[in-house]
């Protein structure tokens, strides 16, 4: 398989994809029609901060679990004509 | 809330100028796509990938702007004003942690095969990493049939926000016979004197088709990333334009807390292993052929950084105002103060939700033309990509898989792809206009469905070397006859009416249609021959 990913690095994003995984499933704030700031419902709230703390796992994996070896594997020179049907 | 009406006044006059402004855009569109064929150099590798030129900032925006479809705004908001704010759990931050994940984990091996061994189109690498031609004829039509409902989606979407939008605009030419309330009075239809969506969607896929044709691929980049911007812009202005007009957020939600309480909670609209099962949808874009067709249009692998990073904020910036636009609609109409456009058998049409707030709300005629862009830019910014895919695949994986590249000049090439696109357009618009009443919602969950459940293929062939071409058709037969048994129920048979949304014990159909792939890929991969030893050497190298 290629994975250069740095292997720490890739358990620690998987670890964090898993908290977030079964934090997306908030039982807690089912019923909670409280309002966030006034306007804006508890459960859309936690969501929302929800999507930003995917951004910050994703920015974590790209800069600790970088497929380097991976990419310049991409880049190194193609193998023309590989594929019959390729253009 | 008195003081505060919005239902339609019959006898006034309207004013044309957010059509003026949408034709104004259209004419942009137009010379975009003019613009991007200067940069055309003329050979199918450009048409079909770009050459692969594009950064990170075209990728992140025609990525999203692909994926966001009206099936984000429309269909968001419409699920809001009958759901409540589980919608956004439903999709939108499972979106962020799934779509992320598939763009970091296959997405970037994907397009480190497709530059290495020259691919443009999906079926291209699953041929070669299955070791078979026949499998790519066995996948096309699959993925055709899937994508239609994807590109009705949109098609549908453009003639439900166009009409109410435009309403009383052209009272001789497009007038409605009046509706008859069950008291006996009669009220101007809500929709009369509006652009009908026969008209509104033959003009968005004939300004759509016009630029994909000039620059393939690169022009719905192009298209996409100044579509994206619109819509992410004219999404949050939509969202303050009629905040203000509620009296500002606090003020808007207390008409939701007084009038429709049960839309700020999921308690009673979503269970909780429903909500767990959407899960699986966004899995779905592992399986996009055009998102394929996306990534192989990265300059490098590193283009990938921002899309992967900026994706869940993106999704968020446009889902929650939308959200919220939706609630707010469903307290307002149940507060007798929004008069939404009815379905044909009664009851309010929620897709409509959301042009109908912008079409009451926003009284500034040049920002109501501008929303109306923003949200036809969103439509446009995924139908243009699964134009220009269904046309790469159609040239590439079956034209050039049967007869050889040789056999065609690139020019010929081009000019299949396109026959081949307006054949797709004409038949997805005669489609939309017979399925125009369909819910813009239930047509993408069972098209992403669909993709969502072929998700073990694209997974299975990047990351288990002991995936092999029975487990490939095992997979893909599973997920079809599945499929079909379950759309069949839900659709034909109507086995999800009375309870809002077709659900099998509890769960989205997807989870058993995605669980019988699964189970196809496994069982037909241990059950036949192994991949040969060269075909697990290309997939799987030994990186230093």
């Amino acid at each position: 398989m290629i994975d250069s990913h740095s292997s720490s690095g890739s358990k620690l994003v998987w670890v964090f994809f898993l908290l977030l995984f079964f934090a997306h499933q908030d039982f807690w704030f089912w019923s909670d029609d409280s309002l966030v700031l006034g306007f804006l419902p508890m459960g859309l709230a936690y969501h929302a901060l929800f999507s930003v703390a995917c951004s910050g796992l994703w920015a974590f994996a790209c800069f600790r679990s970088w497929p380097e070896k991976l990419e310049q594997w991409a880049d190194e020179d193609g193998v023309p004509g590989e594929n019959p049907s390729s253009t | 809330m008195n003081d505060i009406i919005f239902l339609a006044s019959a006898g006034e006059p309207v004013t044309r100028t957010p059509l003026y402004v949408l034709m104004v855009y259209m004419g942009l569109l137009l010379a975009l796509g003019i613009l991007s064929s200067r940069f055309f150099r003329g050979t199918s590798k450009d048409y079909f990938v770009a050459s692969q030129s594009i950064g990170p900032f075209m990728l992140l925006m025609s990525v999203f702007g692909t994926t966001m479809t009206g099936f984000a705004l429309v269909g968001s908001s419409g699920k809001a004003f009958s759901q409540g704010i589980g919608t956004y759990g439903l999709m939108a931050s499972w979106s962020g942690l799934l779509h992320s994940a598939v763009f970091f984990a296959i997405g970037i091996k994907l397009w480190s095969f497709g530059k290495k061994y020259g691919y443009v189109t999906q079926i291209q690498f699953f041929r070669d990493r299955f070791d078979s031609k026949q499998l790519g004829y066995l996948l096309f039509p699959i993925l055709v049939l899937l994508i239609i409902p994807y590109l009705l989606v949109g098609l549908i979407s453009v003639m439900k926000v166009v009409q109410p939008i435009t309403s009383g605009m052209f009272p001789d030419t497009f007038g409605l016979p009046d509706k008859v309330l069950p008291n006996g009075k009669s009220i101007t239809h809500p929709l009369s004197g509006g652009v009908p969506g026969w008209l509104s969607g033959l003009v968005v896929s004939t300004v759509v088709l016009f630029y994909v044709f000039f620059g393939g691929v690169r022009s719905a980049v192009w298209a996409n990333t100044f579509q994206t911007v619109v819509f992410m812009i004219t999404g949050v202005v939509a969202f303050y334009m009629i905040a203000d007009k509620l009296g500002g957020v606090a003020s808007a939600a207390e008409i939701v807390k007084n009038h429709a309480p049960d839309k700020l909670i999921r308690e009673g609209s979503i269970g909780n292993w429903h909500f767990f099962s959407y899960l699986l949808i966004p899995l779905s874009v592992g399986m996009f052929p055009h998102l394929f067709q996306h990534w192989l249009t990265a300059k490098n692998a590193k283009s990938f950084r921002l899309t992967v990073i900026a994706h869940p904020i993106c999704i968020a910036i446009v889902w929650v105002p939308c959200i919220l636009i939706g609630i707010w609609a469903a307290g307002l109409y149940a507060a007798g103060d929004l008069r939404i456009p009815p379905l044909p058998g009664g009851g309010p049409n929620a897709n409509a939700a959301l042009a109908t707030m912008v079409r009451t709300l926003v009284e500034n005629p040049l920002l109501s033309g501008l929303l109306m862009s923003g949200i036809l830019a969103a439509i446009m910014s995924s139908l243009d990509s699964q134009f220009v895919c269904l046309g790469t695949m159609f040239t590439n994986d079956v034209v050039v898989a049967a007869v050889g590249k040789e056999k065609y000049s690139d020019r010929q090439l081009i000019f299949l792809s396109r026959a081949f696109i307006v054949v797709i357009v004409l038949v997805s618009y005669f489609m939309a206009l017979y399925l125009q009443g369909s819910s813009v919602f239930s047509l993408g969950v069972w098209c992403f469905s669909g993709f969502a459940a072929l998700f073990p293929l694209v997974f299975a062939a990047v990351y288990w070397k002991r995936a092999s071409l029975g487990g490939a058709v095992g997979c893909i037969l599973a997920t079809l006859v599945s499929w079909c048994y379950f759309f069949y129920q839900d659709i034909f048979l109507d086995a999800g009416a009375g309870h809002g949304e077709y659900l099998v014990q509890g769960v989205m159909p997807v989870t058993f249609v995605f669980l019988a792939s699964a189970a196809g890929m496994i069982l037909g991969s241990l059950l036949t021959e192994p991949p040969a030893k060269e075909t697990i050497k290309k997939f799987f190298p030994t990186l230093s």
